[in-house]
């Protein structure tokens, strides 16, 4: 309980770092982008607005200490501002928008990649010095080394626009209304597929990778070797025995590689024309849409801090160590 | 990762003898050099790259050989003048980047304590951050432009090599030969920089080749996004363009593939030099091709285990 506690209070520094970055990066830069900001919405916006505008931001003429508590405050409320380029919509509407998308898209991928990752990983470890083992991990690695965004743009090109056999952008068809029909879902999915895919296929070798290394050693621990030697079938060594030890070096790096993965699917998402936090971001960045900019900020980081702490969760289940060390 | 903790081998020497021994990392090498040459040289071998050379997104000919983007300029002329603007950016923030987490690293390892917890919880706080959301914003407020691609990248990849550096100069620091100098008096500072650094020169050498590989993803990342100078060349703003010119859904590939095979082949050669130095100073991987050779002579098949012992050959 004490570790979980700890960890707790870690990613509570980690949040309050991000938010304290949003309220020092409009102080901080040259030239008061914000100030500018404002003054292009001026002609839209009431004077009431415009001061709530101001408070939300704490660019008030108070001074910086009583600023950073008002900004708090309202960061606790959930208030972000409003947006620049959807006014006058809070910026915690846009988000929500985009978020469900973001989190199938992110998520999906993050998930699909480890569990086959992970199951290629074993596969090559345990027939190691096979072929597939000889160029699948090099072949994966050289497919990843391609920016994330790179292959989704292949992806839409061959599979999209030269096969036809994929939508080519967006997250479902224009003529559909969103509804939990069959018909509506298997939309979501076949224009999901692509971008998904390119986000698995760029991913997949860090998993292989980092799987096939840990469970060579195991492989070739005593522990290992007397389950042999005691005759149990080879399934049962691998899976139950060696993946089951090796698994937890690659669940630790989960947490932080869905914080890779919510950035490459950032950039996923322009190239297929999602309509997630990814796509929101650069007309945020084209419009100079600060609010909303920094919103998508700390929402993906709260997303990614509560992730993280999940992972804590399961691996303190997994890993006697930390739980006898823990209580 | 690499449990690098020998550093008796470093700089050149370090290189040659990983090069001479290891044909993959010869091939990265050989790669790594192609690209090395194409920056210095390349660029006055090709026009202006930023010319309007002929019609818009024409395909592969012998005038042009990588075709023209949407704004009639040649694409080989970019590609090239790119590869000298995105590797030396991506090679100054490498190095930058394993500086800073050297120094934070080898701080919070050494001295331990108080600083060492206030230096973990930064770089700890930093490594679980999404980078790229963070680059972004920090990016938006500054004038738009290498230097704050070069900026963000710096302030957003540092804190990995941290860690990993702090973790093993924490572990030299219980070394005897540590302890002996500090029982002799000597000061902080020349522990550090005789004593510590020596020992990590292979580590921090293997960070480069790793941050640089991240520098390059990262800043392609951000420069597609519209961040970099968008009228300036580089391998970003080149797929910046081919996005916006709807390059894809016209059919245009040569507008993209070329620079993305680029990136990706610098990527690999960076990782087959890097996977060179981890067999190098891994001593479980190094022993394992000399111990794999004399079985094979003698008719053996190895076994799954992994030698630890080293065969005298």
């Amino acid at each position: 309980m004490n570790h979980l506690l700890r960890r707790l209070g870690f990613y509570a520094i980690a949040a309050w770092v991000a938010i304290t970055i949003n309220f020092l990066l409009p102080r901080l830069m040259p030239g008061d982008p914000a100030t500018a900001m404002f003054g292009r919405m001026l002609g839209q916006l009431s004077p009431e607005t415009l001061q709530s505008l101001r408070e939300t931001f704490g660019l008030t003429s108070d001074p910086l200490w009583k600023q950073y508590l008002g900004y708090l405050q309202h960061v606790l409320r959930g208030d972000l501002g409003i947006s620049a380029a959807y006014f006058p919509t809070p910026v915690t509407q846009v988000i929500g928008t985009g978020l469900v998308w973001t989190v199938l898209l992110a998520g999906s991928a993050v998930v699909i990649s480890f569990a086959l990752g992970t199951l290629l990983g074993i596969a090559t470890a345990w027939w190691r010095r096979g072929t597939v083992d000889a160029w699948l991990p090099p072949a994966l690695t050289f497919i990843g080394s391609f920016p994330y965004f790179w292959l989704s743009m292949v992806a839409l090109y061959v599979a999209g626009f030269s096969l036809g056999w994929f939508p080519l952008g967006h997250a479902y068809s224009d003529e559909l209304q969103p509804a939990w029909t069959f018909e509506f879902l298997w939309d979501v999915i076949a224009h999901a597929a692509l971008p998904v895919g390119s986000l698995v296929l760029a991913t997949l070798g860090g998993w292989v990778l980092s799987m096939r290394n840990t469970m060579i050693t195991v492989l070739g621990s005593d522990y290992v070797n007397l389950a042999r030697a005691k005759g149990l079938p080879p399934a049962r060594v691998v899976l139950r025995y060696a993946a089951r030890d090796a698994l937890l070096p690659s669940i630790t790096s989960f947490g932080m590689a869905l914080g890779f993965v919510l950035g490459g699917s950032l950039l996923t998402e322009i190239v297929f024309s999602y309509p997630g936090q990814g796509y929101l971001l650069v007309q945020a960045v084209r419009s100079q849409d600060y609010p909303l900019m920094q919103g998508i900020f700390l929402c993906i980081t709260l997303a990614v801090l509560a992730a993280n702490w999940c992972v804590d969760l399961v691996v303190l289940w997994l890993d006697p160590r930390i739980r006898d060390s823990a209580s | 990762m690499s449990g690098v903790t020998t550093g008796r081998m470093a700089g050149l020497a370090a290189w040659k003898a990983v090069v001479r021994r290891d044909p993959r990392a010869a091939a990265g090498a050989f790669l790594l050099l192609a690209f090395a040459l194409v920056a210095i040289f390349g660029p006055m071998l090709v026009g202006d790259p930023q010319a309007m050379v002929g019609v818009p997104l024409q395909p592969p000919s012998w005038q042009h050989w990588l075709g023209t983007t949407g704004q009639g300029q040649d694409v080989l002329a970019q590609l090239v003048v790119g590869t000298r603007v995105s590797l030396s950016l991506g090679f100054l923030v490498g190095v930058a980047v394993v500086a800073i987490g050297a120094l934070v690293g080898v701080a919070a390892g050494y001295f331990g304590g108080r600083i060492d917890a206030a230096l973990s919880l930064l770089f700890n706080v930093f490594l679980v951050l999404p980078g790229l959301p963070l680059a972004i914003v920090i990016a938006a407020y500054l004038p738009s432009g290498p230097r704050t691609v070069a900026l963000v990248l710096i302030v957003t990849g540092w804190a990995w090599n941290a860690r990993v550096v702090r973790a093993q100069a924490s572990s030299l620091r219980q070394r005897d030969f540590v302890a002996a100098a500090v029982v002799s008096g000597e000061s902080d500072a020349r522990i550090i920089t005789q004593e510590i650094l020596p020992m990590l020169s292979s580590l921090l050498l293997a960070q480069v080749i790793g941050s640089t590989t991240y520098a390059i993803g990262a800043q392609v990342g951000l420069e597609f996004l519209g961040l970099g100078d968008v009228a300036a060349v580089s391998w970003g703003t080149n797929l910046y363009w081919a996005q916006n010119d709807s390059a894809l859904l016209t059919g245009a590939w040569w507008t993209f593939a070329p620079t993305g095979v680029c990136i990706a082949l610098v990527g690999t050669a960076l990782s087959l030099l890097n996977s060179g130095f981890d067999e190098m100073s891994n001593p479980r991987l190094s022993v394992e091709h000399p111990w794999r050779a004399f079985l094979a002579a003698r008719g053996q098949v190895p076994a799954r285990s992994t030698p630890v012992v080293k065969s005298h050959d």
